[in-house]
């Protein structure tokens, strides 16, 4: 952290009292949750509320030939029944692509599906009614006759001639493409001591938050105002694209986000049915709620992740990576996601793949294509398990061919720690990381020795246990690059407002989100500890486009690096208005003065001057007794949006160690440690628990979840008995280590933690089980999840 | 179906409720939508997730897996009376200092799990925790904050016994 101090200083920033940067705070909006009275949008109720369920097709690609809503308009309590052109009137389609992304294409999309359904569990009529009950019981009595069309379910010939076209305005069934070649790839595989090369499957798979998507949309015609209470990540975003597609001005859009049970990126897309609720309420003109019930989740909340990746290696014996290659292919559904489109986690494959190494020659191959299966989107540490189990699979592939010590052949190849600043073969531009420092840390931490001495004592009674490793890199702090250049209205930049109230006070209203991850915590750290006040003399107001500056909100790890420094510097600018006040109350000059405690103070001695509260009393109620001419400013706003890097990309190395049980199967995780470097810790505790929860989130990649479909696109999981997630028992306790490289790129110098576990987590599993059981001559598992069929298959067992 | 009513009387956190409910209102929708106890939250709607967690007469159920109607004369406590009553306010506060919740909307089960386990006496071992939590899905810590919690309030319960 480097700390632009302001005169000479005598207590540094974080010596002073209140300096709540690298402490362990507890959130202070926390109690209102464990005593249940949170308030999430589920819970919100408003007079002359009406409740809408959704008419959903049974079809993955279907003719909607006829809609029949008589008899579900006569039922009890029904005050709507609509269908898509009739919603079209109310509400423009949309298009996701991005012009960033060359050549990336899709259909439009409408808030009900119109004249097609194009995968199974898409709305095809809304009913409006009293209550949700109702409204369940006559979607019942809505008939809907289909002419099933032939579906698209097998990306691998979604692009042959014979497979049908899904949008034949659209000429083929591919969304994009993008190919890359670096550096002398062919020559590098020809003088290889060895070259490896397998196949690897990321199972699709998705973010089943605790709290399904909910929305109350409140169209009030009196004041031409639509007010949204919506679960969401990124609210100015939302406002933007309501009132882009209902025709209304931004300031005609308010959304209020409040408690959010669990988002990971789910709930920072556009989906049609929340679309729906909003023109819904327009049309009705009163407010209209949906909660998505956890089948509808399944089945329209984005998936990711499905992924099949051909990769290649090439190795010297001396444990020297002398090229990577991939061909990546995704099947995405039958849209590309709006606004943030259903190409970017391909491209973050070919973007991160093989990026924490110092290898020169690089080829990439992916293809997005159109399935009838539901949408793909950006979902928690977008691209990079993916990307992260391909690099370090071939890595240990490689290390086992040669006969190398997994952890060496890394050693022999990370990008050394005094390479910065560099740039992958993909062209990343990495300011300062430390691998070399987060494998010696990780190393010591989990007494890599002893472990590897334990588990060869063991395998001789029989007891197959592994290590797996994984480094991997994170995007964090996105600049305008990610989407702003490429013509999105999603805003890289982020602002914070501090306030002094009459008490002395302070309250900050920032644009990011709080979604469970801390935000709020961090936001009042970064503004008590600037302004000099205890951290219970700041509230923190978020998720209100009334209330918030401009801002991005929650995602790619942005809210503490972007939204802290914002915070950061409004708390600054307040403290530097405030001791204007001060030095003319006291006939002082300002740069003498500090807030320490809420209190002003001499700099130089720290011979208490003036309380805030007595210095709020007289600069609002007796502002006559201030010098001529002078003017109180009690309220400060800064912006912040990284400028020096596009990302500020960090690093870790992950370990997991688990037992294989050879007769069952089963695997049985022991251990899971993570070094990371996110930069400035502003909350060490905050930290690990993004850590631990994110590297939870990647286990069950690894060995739970994934969403099956059969060969017409039905989803043959969608409910939480049969779609598994990680639950207590199966999991391990997860030990997390730091190494502090700071971006320069922002006073406080902190990077985002929010997606790391994610990233590493699933190779690092697959690495110990093909660990495990490569002394039995098990084929090596690359096609998660890693379920026991899957185990006992490779060990020949059935 | 929504003539389907019954009259039903129960104690809810200690107060005397008398209301006429569907017969096929689960007992969640019911604390929610008629009560506006929102502290119960609903997850999945079929068993699994333990969002929902309530105790009636005394033990743990799903509030969704178990309709209004069958609680008739029953007790039933959720989030909101446990708090009131000061019974978790230890689990409450281990859980807050731990940061033993991120988004919160399990928390409110997770908590009523964790007290049937510690009411039980004793000090569980962190295998012991994990097995009984296991039916209550979060999706924010990946659990070992959650145990780390829960654990830490059993030893000081053993150590504050004489």
């Amino acid at each position: 952290m480097k700390i632009v101090e302001d005169s000479p200083p005598v207590l540094s920033v974080l010596d002073r009292p209140n300096s709540y940067i690298g402490r362990s705070v507890p959130r202070p909006n926390l109690a209102r949750l464990t005593q249940g009275r949170g308030q999430y949008i589920s819970d919100v109720t408003l007079p002359r509320m009406a409740h809408v369920a959704f008419v959903r097709s049974p079809h993955a690609h279907a003719r909607i030939v006829n809609i029949a809503t008589e008899a579900a308009k006569q039922a009890p309590g029904v005050l709507a029944v609509v269908t898509g052109p009739e919603l079209a009137k109310v509400m423009t389609p949309w298009v996701g692509v991005l012009t960033h992304l060359k050549g990336l294409k899709s259909a439009e999309q409408s808030p009900l599906a119109i004249e097609r359904a194009c995968w199974q569990g898409e709305a095809v009529c809304a009913v409006v009614a009293r209550t949700r009950a109702e409204a369940e019981d006559a979607c019942e009595l809505v008939d809907v006759t289909y002419e099933e069309l032939p579906a698209v379910v097998d990306a691998e010939t979604a692009l042959d001639a014979k497979t049908p076209v899904i949008h034949a305005s659209l000429g083929d069934n591919l969304c994009f493409e993008r190919k890359l070649d670096v550096g002398a790839v062919d020559k590098a595989f020809a003088e290889s001591d060895a070259v490896i090369e397998t196949t690897f499957v990321t199972g699709r798979h998705t973010g089943v938050c605790n709290e399904p998507r909910a929305v109350v949309a409140d169209w009030n015609p009196g004041e031409q105002r639509l007010t949204v209470y919506h679960a969401t990540q990124a609210p100015h975003m939302m406002q933007d694209l309501f009132a882009l597609h209902l025709g209304l001005e931004h300031q005609q859009v308010r959304i209020l986000t409040k408690d959010v049970g669990g988002s990971f990126g789910i709930k920072v897309h556009t989906y049609a049915d929340e679309m729906a609720t909003v023109a819904l309420s327009k049309l009705l003109k009163r407010p209209v709620k949906f909660v998505a019930d956890r089948i509808e989740s399944f089945v329209t909340d984005i998936h990711a992740r499905d992924h099949r990746i051909k990769g290649k290696i090439g190795v010297m014996k001396d444990g020297t990576i002398t090229a990577f290659e991939i061909d990546d292919l995704t099947g995405i559904g039958p849209y590309s996601v709006y606004p943030r489109t259903s190409g970017i986690e391909a491209n973050q494959v070919v973007n991160l793949t093989g990026g924490p190494y110092q290898c020169p020659n690089y080829r990439a191959q992916a293809r997005v294509v159109f399935t009838n299966k539901n949408v793909m989107c950006q979902y928690r540490a977008v691209g990079h398990p993916i990307a992260v189990a391909v690099t370090e699979g071939l890595v240990d592939l490689a290390a086992a061919k040669i006969g190398m010590d997994p952890l060496e052949i890394r050693r022999r190849n990370l990008i050394a720690d005094d390479a910065y600043p560099t740039q992958s073969a993909s062209g990343l531009k990495f300011e300062k990381l430390s691998h070399h420092e987060a494998l010696a840390h990780l190393d010591t931490m989990m007494n890599y020795a002893a472990l590897r001495a334990e588990q060869a004592k063991m395998r001789k009674d029989g007891i197959y246990r592994g290590i797996g490793f994984a480094s991997f890199i994170e995007v964090t702090n996105p600049s305008a690059a990610f989407y702003g250049v490429g013509g999105a209205r999603i805003t890289s930049q982020d602002g914070a407002t501090a306030k002094l109230d009459a008490q002395g006070n302070i309250t900050v209203h920032t644009g990011v989100t709080e979604q469970g991850q801390g935000a709020e915590a961090v936001i009042a750290q970064c503004a008590a500890t600037s302004f000099g006040v205890s951290m219970d003399r700041v509230r923190v107001v978020t998720g209100d486009t009334d209330n918030t500056p401009y801002g991005g909100g929650t995602w790619a790890s942005r809210a503490a690096g972007i939204g802290g420094e914002a915070a950061w510097q409004a708390g600054k600018a307040l403290r530097d208005n405030v001791l204007a006040v001060a030095g003319a109350m006291l006939q002082a000059k300002p740069e003498d003065l500090d807030i320490r405690n809420g209190i002003v103070v001499d700099k130089s001695n720290g011979t208490e001057r003036l309380a805030l509260n007595e210095l709020a009393r007289v600069a609002y109620f007796r502002p006559d007794t201030l010098p001529p001419g002078f003017q109180a400013e009690l309220m400060a706003t800064r912006h912040y949006v990284p400028r020096a890097w596009p990302f500020a990309f960090t690093n870790g190395i992950q370990a997991s160690y688990l037992e294989v049980d050879t007769d069952t199967g089963f695997v049985k995780l022991l251990r899971h440690w993570c070094v990371e470097d996110c930069g400035t810790i502003i909350n060490p505790q905050l930290v690990d628990e993004q850590i631990r929860g994110g590297v939870v989130q990647g286990i069950g990649a690894a060995l739970f979840e994934q969403c099956l479909y059969d060969d017409r696109g039905q989803m043959l999981n969608g409910n939480m008995a049969d779609y598994l997630v990680p639950m207590a028992v199966e999991m391990p306790d997860i030990d997390c280590g730091h190494v502090v490289s700071p971006t320069a790129d922002s006073e406080l110098g902190a990077k985002g933690a929010g997606e790391a576990g994610t990233a590493g987590a699933p190779a690092c599993i697959m690495n110990a089980i093909n660990d495990a059981l490569r002394p039995l001559g098990a084929q090596p598992l690359t096609d998660m999840p890693f379920t026991p069929d899957k185990i006992l298959r490779a060990l020949g067992k059935i | 179906m929504s003539d389907l009513s019954l009259d039903i009387t129960l104690t809810v956190n200690g107060e005397r409720i008398a209301e006429r409910v569907e017969a096929r209102k689960s007992l969640v929708d019911f604390l929610r939508d008629d009560l506006a106890l929102t502290g119960s939250h609903v997850g999945c709607e079929h068993g699994v997730c333990g969002t929902c967690t309530v105790r009636v007469n005394g033990e743990i159920v799903r509030g969704c897996l178990m309709l209004a109607v069958q609680c008739d004369g029953a007790t039933v406590e959720t989030i909101e009376g446990l708090s009131d009553s000061g019974e978790v306010a230890d689990l409450q506060r281990a859980f807050e200092q731990r940061n033993a919740l991120q988004c919160g909307y399990c928390t409110p089960g997770m908590l009523a799990t964790a007290q049937d386990l510690l009411s039980r006496g004793g000090v569980p071992s962190r295998d012991e925790i994990r097995e009984h939590i296991s039916g209550n899905y979060c999706r924010c810590t990946g659990y070992h904050a959650i145990v780390d919690a829960v654990e830490a309030v059993a030893q000081a319960r053993a150590g504050a016994k004489p």
